[in-house]
């Protein structure tokens, strides 16, 4: 079973106390912006075969949205943090990088 | 290919089955081929055979990475039906379902489609109405499906629990002609008819590049060499997402891990499909006794082929609460899937923005019953540039509002 550390109260959550949110930092397109962007908004996700960045909640628990780091082939994780950033911190970055050397998600490396 | 008949088992039974031979051909790829279809599985090679047979192209390659039929093909829990909502959905379902019934006989190579019937069963009141709306689309569609009583459920699975802890059984939706095959029979004669036509089906052959110039496709390199091509036809389900990236282009799926177990093997108690989705638990019986259950998807994207092991416990309490008597059952197997779910949970069979490049993917949890009427309408798809069957799934659909909203196949009940 998925075990994700909650970064707000720390608890080692369990996935069926936890919801999933789908991919992380998706940059929103709503009126005004032109078909392409929103239908890449809507409907293009990475679906990576591997390091992968996604958002959470910890729905039946402090109820906080977070971020997580994942691999999606072994289901490591990588680490959690916060919701309210548009990219992983550099520790997250850096834990990733010493097990995945090269990897690459979106605009991050 | 030796042809296979009552007859030939005699012959062969009569000299010790020495003259049996092997069903297809393991041939090194040549250095080019008009069509290239990547994923020897059941939609795979149901593509190259239809091109074949349907418009005579049949210097074909099927590239596998593993081996034939060992990814979802082999994984489903072999459920045919096509009681679909939509009318583009219907169409292509019902065209597989039609296809399922001659199909031992098109391919001599028996697939043991057994048209036992499927039911959904209704537990709320939506519910109801939901499957009754779908009865009378389905008559309006020529898809023979009809709205069964309670009374009628119990006669035709005895084992049901009409008043389970949770939901009562409030009637449920039949469709008479849909049922099983043999899963692993569907690939194994769609590889073996392949073959006969001359068609090289290549295994261990994984893809790690496709060539294009100027824009199209001109052939892929793969780990037993370059291989050049005039169409190319992705058909790798939940890695088509990998293949698309090589080529250039995106597309709109997610993959995730579909889960199913099998009990022990038991005596006859169930000749029918039963699907309880507000429960959420599907089963049915197999030839061998063994009854296949369907469990549920990951709620995370993930390439495991395993699925959360909570799952299995929600599956089961479904089903101990529908069928009581399978709570002393031992479970055999379990095992997963990756499913390619889409934004609206219809299949994408489409060409791309790379010419002579085209996908067939997106079947999320529903891909087996439908493995003919898609190798059908892809083969006329690459062949001539256009299907009526596969038209309303363009991948423009998204851009476009084009939606085919199957909620039905929103990562349960297949």
């Amino acid at each position: 079973m998925l075990t994700l550390q909650c970064p707000y109260c720390g608890v080692d959550a369990d996935e069926t106390e936890l919801a999933n949110g789908g991919e992380a930092h998706l940059k929103r397109f709503g009126p005004g912006s032109d078909d392409d962007q929103f239908h890449d908004y809507l409907f293009m996700r990475e679906n990576p075969k591997g390091v992968h960045l996604e958002r959470w909640r910890h729905a039946a628990g402090c109820g906080k949205w977070f971020h997580a780091a994942r691999c999606t082939m072994t289901l490591e994780v990588f680490g959690t943090y916060s919701a309210q950033v548009y990219a992983p911190p550099q520790e997250i970055k850096d834990a990733i990088t010493t097990k995945r050397p090269g990897w690459s998600w979106r605009e991050f490396q | 290919m030796k042809h296979y008949s009552a007859f030939a088992v005699a012959r062969e039974a009569l000299r010790y089955h020495t003259g049996w031979e092997r069903a297809w051909r393991s041939p090194q790829p040549k250095k080019r081929y008009d069509v290239i279809i990547v994923g020897a599985g059941g939609h795979g090679l149901a593509t190259a055979y239809y091109l074949g047979k349907n418009y005579g192209i049949q210097n074909v390659a099927v590239i596998e990475k593993g081996w034939l039929g060992g990814g979802n093909t082999g994984r489903n829990t072999t459920i045919i039906r096509s009681n679909y909502l939509q009318d583009p959905s219907a169409a292509i379902y019902e065209k597989a379902r039609s296809l399922y019934e001659g199909l031992s006989q098109d391919l001599n190579y028996n697939v043991m489609f057994s048209p036992r019937g499927v039911m959904m069963l209704a537990q709320t009141q939506s519910e109801i109405r939901g499957y009754q709306r779908t009865a009378h689309a389905n008559n309006l569609q020529g898809v023979t499906t009809e709205w069964i009583s309670p009374q009628r459920v119990k006669e035709l699975v005895p084992i049901i629990n009409l008043d389970g802890p949770r939901y009562p059984v409030l009637g449920a939706l039949w469709q008479a002609r849909g049922g099983t095959a043999r899963h692993d029979a569907v690939a194994w004669g769609y590889a073996r008819a392949c073959s006969a036509m001359g068609m090289d089906i290549i295994q261990q052959c994984e893809v790690n590049g496709v060539r294009t110039e100027g824009g199209n496709v001109v052939g892929v390199d793969t780990t037993k060499g370059a291989i050049d091509c005039d169409k190319l036809g992705v058909v790798v389900a939940g890695h088509t997402g990998q293949l698309a990236e090589m080529a250039g282009f995106r597309l709109p799926l997610e993959s995730i891990a579909l889960q199913a177990l099998v009990s022990e093997p038991i005596k006859p108690c169930m000749d029918v499909v039963v699907m309880a989705n507000t429960v959420h638990g599907y089963m049915s019986q197999s030839d061998k006794g063994e009854m296949v259950i369907g469990g549920g998807t990951d709620a995370f994207n993930n390439y495991t082929q395993r699925g959360s092991f909570h799952h299995i416990e929600e599956t089961v309490r479904a089903l101990v609460e529908t069928f009581p008597m399978v709570s002393r059952l031992k479970m055999l197997r379990q095992w997963g899937g990756i499913v390619d779910m889409t934004g609206d949970r219809s299949p994408i069979l489409s060409k791309t923005p790379v010419g002579g490049c085209f996908v067939n993917c997106g079947w999320g949890t529903g891909g087996f019953k439908s493995i003919p009427g898609s190798g059908w309408g892809m083969a006329q798809l690459m062949a001539t540039g256009h299907s009526p069957l596969t038209e309303a799934f363009s991948l423009d659909r998204f851009k476009e509002g084009r939606f085919i909203d199957e909620s039905v196949a929103a990562g349960v009940a297949h």
